[in-house]
Parts: structure tokens; sequence; C-alpha cells
């Protein structure tokens, strides 16, 4: 049996040690916030936080989060007011939309290590995050908007 | 003349066999009633509960899945399988009919309650070392703990391997049963941390070599071994990290899993954080002071801060249009979580031209890390990396091995790469 906790929800599950978390995530919780993309790890659609930190859940057997916090999409801010979420409205970023989770998560992720990033930095931890539609240029500015608000702190 | 010589031959492998068997044999010890918890002082408990967690007791002598302490846990040595075995106090099939005594004899001679001798994958060789208040300690966590009935697992020794009266020839040759003798010219600190790395945690058990019999060769004490898999770094001069293990990156990785130059622990090691966990802050610090006095990391002090400098660049290699599928790999599926880039060294990103298992030179560990990755509780603990064994091919996992191996190090290329991923993969994850 595996135990975890889900946006902050204890849940458990008996399912097959190396059955992926993000299958668990999506069929077993109901959560479909979370995408299926390529299903080994190279474009970052599945990206959830596990204790706080970008990882792929399509390539995480659920038995490695044994113990551990899962944070998806719908559990980054309860009301969907992380400065990320507003950037990537206020600027229109998706156009499809299947990557902005796990683009938003690996962002949200990456400003927690990189508060003031650079366009190296960014390049460099987004990488791995495809989107199809080429919206790159517009992830970029918001990634750049959302890091400014973070640094303002919060408003009063 | 001729049939003199025979019989005198004949008399003396009669006369040596007898010398022998009278070394050999070790007598039972009788079986005792269970003793009642409550006999057992609580203080007594919980300090035997600290060293069975700083001697990893339950790694070993628990099977995947398994009941704590039940044993059946397989150990895959040169020699054949060999299981670990019941140490819960139930009578039948664990230690609950053990007296104290018979307890200590095992834990300082490697001798079973019946007389049988014990093979050293139970790591008697450095158990011997303890005091006999941490052996009464030990017992008493042990008889305090649930019985849980378990048969134990046959071994898979070939004869005569299995013979366990010739465990006997094995002890003449290599054992040196004795309790920890204190280092004079030592300060009580290091002492505390030789104790205890050369007792209970038995650091040498996987990480010196040994030799064509099984016992480990002083000579090349703590020069690295493989082991269940994996490659057990050495710990003394020769450790190749571009970083020395310094007091405090042993402090941090012995105590807490991470480090901050070397990655963290993963594989067998990962239960050695967890088990030295229990112990009192002073007690990592004493085994850390044991280790730096002979690993060469003081000599190195200060060279630090142009090592990180040279390590941060590397992380720009990859950035930008790539060509080379090696580059590619690396930058789409590791750089997001091991780039570290302007903003200086993060634990939690480990650094790979830092990393230890990049500099060694057998590439098992992290191609092991690659293909099936670090659970939650291992490695940072609540962290996961994910393996990439499920979707990459062996020769996707031997081209990011070697583009690490060629931009994150000035070593010689790993030979070989995808038939050692190939092999590595028929080995599968481990019972971890």
């Amino acid at each position: 049996m595996t135990s975890f906790t889900i946006n902050g929800r204890p849940v458990s599950t008996t399912i097959e040690d190396d059955t992926p978390l993000l299958w668990v995530i999506r069929d077993e919780i109901g959560l479909t916030g979370t995408k299926f993309g390529c299903g080994i790890g190279m474009c970052g659609a599945c990206t959830v936080h596990v204790g706080g930190r970008a990882t792929r859940s399509c390539i995480t057997p659920v038995s490695a989060v044994d113990g551990a916090d899962v944070t998806t999409i719908e559990g980054l801010d309860p009301k969907g007011e992380h400065p990320l979420q507003h950037a990537w409205r206020e600027i229109q970023v998706p156009q499809c939309g299947y990557c902005q989770s796990g683009q938003i998560m690996q962002a949200a992720a990456m400003l927690k290590d990189f508060p003031a990033p650079t366009d190296e930095d960014i390049d460099a931890v987004m990488t791995g995050n495809l989107c199809r539609c080429m919206t790159y240029v517009r992830i970029r500015a918001a990634i750049r908007q959302a890091a400014g608000t973070l640094a303002e702190g919060p408003k009063a | 003349m001729v049939k003199r010589i025979f019989l005198g031959g004949v008399l003396a492998l009669l006369v040596g066999l007898a010398i022998f068997t009278g070394f050999a044999w070790r007598p039972a010890i009788s079986p005792i009633a269970r003793p009642a918890a409550a006999s057992f002082a609580p203080a007594l408990v919980a300090k035997g509960a600290v060293l069975a967690s700083a001697g990893y007791c339950a790694s070993c002598h628990t099977a995947k899945g398994g009941a704590a302490l039940a044993g059946g846990y397989a150990m895959a040595t040169s020699f054949g399988t060999i299981y670990s075995t019941n140490i819960t106090p139930d009578i039948d099939t664990g230690i609950g009919g053990w007296s104290e005594t018979a307890f200590r004899r095992a834990m300082h001679e490697g001798v079973r309650r019946d007389g049988a001798h014990l093979f050293p994958a139970f790591p008697y060789d450095h158990f011997t070392k303890l005091t006999d208040a941490d052996v009464s300690a030990l017992y008493a966590y042990l008889m305090t703990q649930p019985a849980v009935r378990a048969e134990d697992k046959a071994n898979g020794l070939p004869f005569p391997l299995n013979i366990r009266l010739l465990q006997a020839g094995w002890k003449l040759l290599f054992f040196k049963p004795g309790r920890y003798e204190p280092v004079a010219t030592k300060d009580a600190t290091w002492n505390r941390g030789a104790y205890l790395a050369e007792g209970i945690s038995h650091c040498a058990a996987c990480h010196t070599p040994r030799g064509a019999l099984g016992a480990e060769r002083k000579e090349k004490a703590y020069a690295g071994a493989a082991i269940d898999n994996w490659i057990a770094p050495p710990l003394d001069k020769t450790n190749p990290a571009p970083i020395a293990w310094s007091q405090s990156e042993l402090v941090a990785y012995l105590g807490t899993g991470v480090s901050l130059y070397h990655g963290t622990a993963a594989g067998p090691m990962a239960a050695v954080p967890r088990g030295l966990s229990r112990l009192p802050a002073a007690d990592v610090a004493a085994i850390a002071t044991y280790f730096t006095s002979f690993n060469g990391s003081a000599a190195r002090a200060g060279q630090d801060a142009a090592l990180i400098q040279k390590a941060l660049a590397t992380d720009r290699i990859g950035t930008g249009l790539q060509y080379d599928a090696g580059t590619r790999l690396f930058t789409a599926a590791c750089a997001s979580c091991h780039y570290n880039g302007s903003k200086g060294l993060n634990p939690l990103r480990p650094d790979l031209a830092l990393n230890s298992t990049v500099h060694l030179d057998d590439p098992t560990n992290v191609i092991r890390v690659i293909l099936y990755g670090i659970d939650a509780k291992d490695g940072a603990p609540g962290v996961v990396m994910p393996g990439f064994g499920t979707g990459f091919s062996n020769a996707d996992v031997a081209r990011i091995a070697a583009y690490l191996r060629a931009t994150r190090t000035t070593k010689a290329a790993w030979p070989d790469l995808e038939q050692k991923v190939a092999a590595i993969r028929a080995q599968g994850k481990g019972q971890e």
C-alpha cells in the first residue's frame, strides 16, 4: 500500500507499485488538471510537485511517493490565484492549453529556486516542458511577470 | 617405508582433523523461556533502539514487504545467495529462546545459539568490537519487539561452502575477536567515531573490497567496492569527488542524506542516514571526525570556490539550440532539476559536475539512478527523482551518461556503456 498527501489531503492506494503516479492522480483520485503527454518524461505535461520539487508524474511509480506530499495544479493555489496563474491569464499565454498545467507547475517550482531568473535560467529549466503551439515567448514573459509580482510581496 | 609415510600422513590428517574439530566445535547454549518485555528497563530498550537503527539491523533482517526484523532478505554474494534470519523474539523461528549470553556470543563471535558458526554475511567481525553494555541494550531492544513467526529460508550456498563447521577455518584466517580498543594518541571524539564506524555501523562491510574468500582486505580499508549491484565509493584519499568530503559535508550527508557538494544517499546507502539519524548529533559528528582523519580532506581545504565556479559554468553547456543527441537528452530530461546556473549551488538541485557518482571509474551508480530514480524515502527525504528506464532505450541512457562524463569531468570516457546499461537493466531495480 502507498500513502501520500495530495494537495494537503491524505490518500492511500493499493494499486500495483509500478503504476505511474499520473494514472493514480487522474484515474483513481480524479484530478484531471495534470495531463498525459509523452509518457517517458520528455515533454513535461504531467509535471506535479513532490515535496515542492517539480516532478514528471508519468514516469514516477506511485510507490516512489510513499510518505511524500504531492501538489497538482488544482492545489497550487486554493483559488487559482498564484502569480503565475494571474500572469497566464493576463498575457493570454495558452493557445490549446494542453501543456499549461505542466508549464505552470514547473515554473512555480523554478521561481522558488530562482526568484529572479535570467533568460538563461528560464531556458535551461523550462526546456523540458514542450509546447506544440509554440507559445514559448509568452511563457517566458509570464514567468518574468510572476517573478516581479512575487518580488513585490503579498498585497496588503 | 612408503607404508610408514602413508600411515604417518593419515595419522597427521586425523590429528589435524581432531584438533580442527575441537577448535571449531562450539557448544549449544540452552534455550530459555522468552524474557518478559517488562523485565527490560525502558532506558535500556531505548538505547538499544538507537543502536539497532545505527546498525541498520532492520535493513538486512527485513524482506521487502515483510515484517520488520523477520528476515528473508536475500544477499547475493559471489558464493551464492544468503538469506537473513528472523531476529524477532519468536521462540520457534526467531531468537525468543536465546539468552543474553547466546546473543552476545553471536554478536562477538559469530556463533548461533545451537553452536553452529554464522556466515560472515552477518558482520560479526564488526560487532565483535561492541561493548558488553551496547550488546545488552541491543538484546533488550530486540527481545521487546513483536515476535513474528517466519521460518528462515534455506541459503543457496553450494557444497562444501554450506558446511558451517568450515566457517571456523575462515575465522581462524580472517577473524580477530575482541572489543574496540581506544587509540591512545587520538581524542575521545575520534575514538567514539571509530567505535561507531568500525563497530555497530560497520561501514567497511560495504566500502572495503573483499578478497577471494570474502574477507575484508585490511590493507585496502575503505578503498571502495562493488556491493548489491551498486558501487560503494572509496572513503579514503582515493575518493574521486572534486570537492573533498569535509567534516561539514559528511555530517550533512550522514545525518540527513543530503549534501551540498556530493549529492544524496541512494541505493543501499540510503539506509545509512536513515539509520544514523537516531544517533545524537555528536555521534554523527564523531563518525565524520573519524573519516576526515584519513580521507585527505584537510589538505584540500580552500579549493572549493574555484571548483564550484567551474562546475556552475558547465551548466550553461546545454542551453541554446543543440544538435548533439546526448546534449539534447540531458537538456530536456535532466536540466530542469539539475541546472544551477547563476544562482549558486542548491543541494536539492544536485550539481552533476560535483556529484561523486559521475567521477567514479565505474558508471554503475549513475546508470542505476537514471534507470530507476530515487524514491521519496531515499536520497533527499520527501523528494523524488523519477527513473527514466521505462521510456529510455539503453542507447539513450548510455548517451546521457557519456555526455555527463565528457562535459562534467576530465576523466576518461566510460567504455561499453550501452552494454553496461543493458546488464544493469537485466539486474532490475533491486529490493531496496
